[in-house]
């Protein structure tokens, strides 16, 4: 049995906060789950998927976070309960919808988990969600811990059905990847059956159903405030005369620097796990007892803002800081030392910062970096050294528009094959813009995942407006970079797994491209041959290079490391494959001159390396020679 | 246990060594001593060769992560990023270090070159408290597989007496939390590891 759907009540387990948010569920009686996944959410999606195989709990995997918020909120008018879960930036993608849901509400309860990435980890911004709850005017609640993590999604359930709203639940990547001991509490059986009740004034967003809509929202928006008024997620502990008031992992920070700094006595402390909206009676209570305050939480001024407007109705309010010099900044997430010394400095306590070593001031020297880089035997390298050496024999500079995912990694030398990337999907308009503006030849790259997930429009944009670019569709048949979950396109498809598969190369055709080929980047010089034609062509043209992700493939038993291979002696005053291709699994010898060296335990067999050396040098090694 | 313990372990390596099993492991054993504990992961972007940090925290701390200077334990896989990670350790952590090398591809494709193992392995243990360093990759490989440097590593750690956790103990947890095909290399890799490390002077 999976250990989420196992445990009794009282058990202590030791939970990544993913999992807690998903036992939370299933003690809510979620029926029914959607995702796409993303970094620092992807563990939701993914628990959910394996507990689906053995138990009636209905789980997809969305081809974007859009339709995985739509297909969440059907289910919920529906009277399911209901767990959608993203990345940050995924909630940008499904923020249309998002902003009307919250007019027509639900009625099973719907839990959006919104992951935050403060220090951007894995993420191309560090965007403050918080902010999405003030804009679309839903609850929102901020876990602290692992088993906040569990009890407040269990919470959200019973908020979403009583306020008859989707309630945000806001966490950050050190709340999502952290582990911590959690008491497990009782399942509940679902309620897998739904029905939906038509009720075209409630869910038919027209105009005149909206203007009421946005009303009742309001006046939800009322009881959400009266809840979180007296909620015990919200909390006031001490009586001291120095205010602070935190939420999420920084009420973490705060609770160790109080102890460490032995200023229990002095403090009152305001923890907020329901922050939208703020509980404004409590607030002001609270800044009505206390001397000074300070805000701590990552990110943006959220709650300072939320504190301070409160504060403005008080006839001789406390002064309130958060954000500026000398205390905390906007950008990147927090630790305990620094929430430490910023407690110290703003209430006056004497305190010794740590002095760290510096290892390279030690060494005399500077560290070698280790930056995160394709895996031997990827696909990807292969075809980014294919356009490379195409443009090369051409004589062509190519312009990069690239996209999210593992290949984004081929903006690092030596294939410094990124020039422009913003989101999801951005590489084939982007391409299109830049074609345009410059007439310069525009070479994108977007993979399997992201071409389902929001590359469509814009080569249908591409194929009606008649633009002139080259996209390249890195088709290793997985996402790859959030642990290989499937997607509309998944080949091989896991075992079990009862998506039907639908062929890019016969949807990129069906939508008119008429430049279209189909290669193995692991074959070179067939791909070389279709890159070179494809890129002195001009107009709309599509190549998809399409071989599985090896690490997919080891991972599901079909590829085994069976071949090895050598260098030989002809490997000499050539540092092609290094310029070149930059497989990690190719190394110069650590002392002298030589040929370089196969890390066999890096090295995936690809092979391919055998095809690009320019002195023939590399063989596999014969069966009884090693 | 002891009621008043805090200990802050940093570990640290690259992606595919198996540090995020390691410190899972050393949660799971806190838990099982009966200490609160948190653990800290990296997963994503930063796990594709790159350098992959993690912690475990135990006793009365709530926070998940360590800061700069304060790390009782460093646990490092790769000897350069042991190195790199002495900026979290305070002066009288103790340091369980791979003496083995993972050449990095800047290092790899002649950008920079790789500092000396000796100099480094001096210089951690002029700026800690105790260190112990092994040839963690030699003994994985002795005990079956590349793969059980964390075993080594941790067996090392659990020699030290700086974690509340007996041998007999955490041989419970990896025979109960880790994957019956592997039991038997990862148990021999733990007990090289502790035998290599109570062997130091």
């Amino acid at each position: 049995m999976h250990p989420l759907l196992a445990g009794p009540p009282g058990e202590k387990r030791l939970l990544l906060g993913n999992e807690a948010i998903v036992r939370g569920a299933l003690e809510a009686g979620v029926a029914l789950a959607t995702q796409y996944p993303g970094t620092p959410s992807s563990e939701i999606g993914d628990r959910c998927y394996q507990i689906s195989r053995e138990s009636d709990l209905y789980f997809e995997y969305a081809t974007n976070e859009k339709v995985a918020l739509e297909v969440a909120a059907g289910a919920a008018a529906s009277g399911l309960r209901v767990l959608c879960a993203m990345k940050h930036v995924g909630v940008n993608v499904a923020a249309d919808t998002l902003m009307t849901l919250a007019y027509s509400g639900v009625k099973g309860g719907l839990v959006l988990v919104s992951a935050d990435d403060p220090s951007l980890f894995s993420s191309q911004n560090e965007q403050d969600n918080r902010y999405y709850a003030k804009l679309s005017g839903l609850p929102m609640l901020e876990p602290s811990s692992a088993q906040e993590a569990k009890d407040l999604t269990h919470y959200a359930f019973a908020l979403s059905e009583e306020l008859q709203l989707p309630v945000i639940l806001r966490t950050t990547t050190r709340i999502n990847h952290s582990r911590g001991v959690v008491v497990l509490g009782e399942l509940k059986p679902r309620q897998r059956q739904g029905r939906f009740e038509k009720n075209p004034f409630r869910y038919v967003m027209v105009p005149a159903v909206a203007r009421q809509a946005h009303g009742i929202l309001l006046a939800q928006q009322a009881k959400a405030a009266a809840v979180a008024e007296t909620c015990q997620w919200n909390r006031v502990s001490g009586t001291g005369p120095w205010g602070i008031v935190t939420s999420g992992v920084s009420a973490a920070y705060v609770a160790d620097a109080i102890a460490d700094l032995g200023i229990r006595d002095k403090v009152s402390l305001l923890t907020l796990g329901f922050t939208h909206p703020l509980p404004s009676r409590l607030i002001r209570e609270f800044l009505g007892r206390v001397e000074k305050v300070l805000v701590v939480e990552e990110l943006e001024p959220y709650l300072e803002e939320g504190v301070r407007a409160i504060a403005a109705d008080l006839p001789q309010p406390p002064v309130i800081r958060g954000k500026g010099e000398g205390l905390f900044s906007r950008l990147f997430e927090y630790h305990p030392g620094l929430v430490r010394q910023v407690l110290a400095g703003y209430f006056g306590v004497p305190y010794t910062p740590p002095t760290p070593v510096d290892p390279a001031a030690l060494l005399g020297r500077s560290l070698p970096e280790r930056p995160p880089n394709l895996c031997p035997g990827c696909s990807h390298r292969a075809t980014y050294y294919a356009v490379k050496i195409a443009l090369r024999d051409l004589g062509v500079e190519g312009i990069f528009p690239t996209d999210i995912g593992c290949y984004t990694l081929g903006l690092l030398p030596p294939l410094s094959m990124a020039d422009y990337l913003l989101c999801m999907g951005s590489s084939v308009s982007t391409a299109a813009g830049i074609a345009t503006a410059t007439g310069q030849k525009v070479i994108a790259f977007i993979g399997d995942s992201t071409f389902f997930h929001s590359g469509l429009p814009g080569l249908i944009d591409a194929v009606h407006n008649g633009h002139d670019f080259l996209l390249i569709i890195l088709d290793n048949g997985t996402t790859a970079m959030t642990g290989h979950q499937p997607h509309p396109g998944v080949t091989p498809a896991p075992p079990g797994y009862t998506g039907r598969t639908i062929d890019i190369h016969q949807v990129v055709q069906a939508l008119g491209v008429e430049q279209v080929k189909l290669v193995n980047p692991l074959q070179y010089r067939l791909t070389l041959a279709a890159i070179k034609e494809a890129v002195a062509a001009r107009g709309v043209r599509v190549i998809i290079s399409r071989s599985p992700c090896i690490l997919y493939l080891q991972r599901l038993g079909q590829k085994k490391r069976a071949k090895t291979f050598v260098v030989g002696p002809e490997c000499r005053d050539c540092r092609h494959c290094l310029d070149y291709f930059g497989c990690p699994a190719l190394q110069p010898p650590l002392e002298g001159e030589g040929p370089l060296v196969i890390d066999e335990a890096l090295c995936n067999a690809c092979g391919f390396c055998l095809q690009l050396c320019q002195k023939k040098a590399i063989r596999a090694k014969s069966a009884g020679n090693g | 246990m002891t009621a008043d313990l805090q200990l802050r372990i940093y570990c640290t390596g690259v992606g595919g060594q198996g540090t995020l099993l390691a410190t899972r492991l050393l949660g799971e054993a806190a838990m099982a001593a009966g200490y609160p504990v948190q653990v800290a992961e990296t997963h994503g972007m930063a796990q594709r060769g790159g350098v992959v940090e993690s912690t475990v925290v135990l006793g009365s701390l709530a926070s998940p992560i360590i800061s700069l200077g304060e790390a009782d334990i460093l646990l490092g896989f790769e000897i350069l990023e042991t190195f790199r990670s002495l900026n979290r350790c305070h002066a009288g952590a103790l340091v369980v270090t791979n003496t083995g090398v993972n050449v990095p591809y800047t290092v790899a494709t002649g950008q920079t070159t790789y500092p000396p193992v000796e100099r480094m392995l001096a210089l951690l243990k002029a700026h800690t408290g105790r260190l112990i360093a092994l040839d963690g990759n030699a003994l994985a490989q002795q005990a079956g597989s590349a793969l059980a440097v964390n075993m080594v590593l941790l067996g090392a750690l659990i020699s030290s007496g700086r974690v509340p956790f007996t041998v007999a103990t955490f041989e419970q947890i990896i025979a109960t939390r880790t994957p019956k095909a592997h039991l038997e290399t990862n148990l021999k890799a733990f007990q090289l590891g502790h035998e290599a490390a109570a062997a130091l002077p």
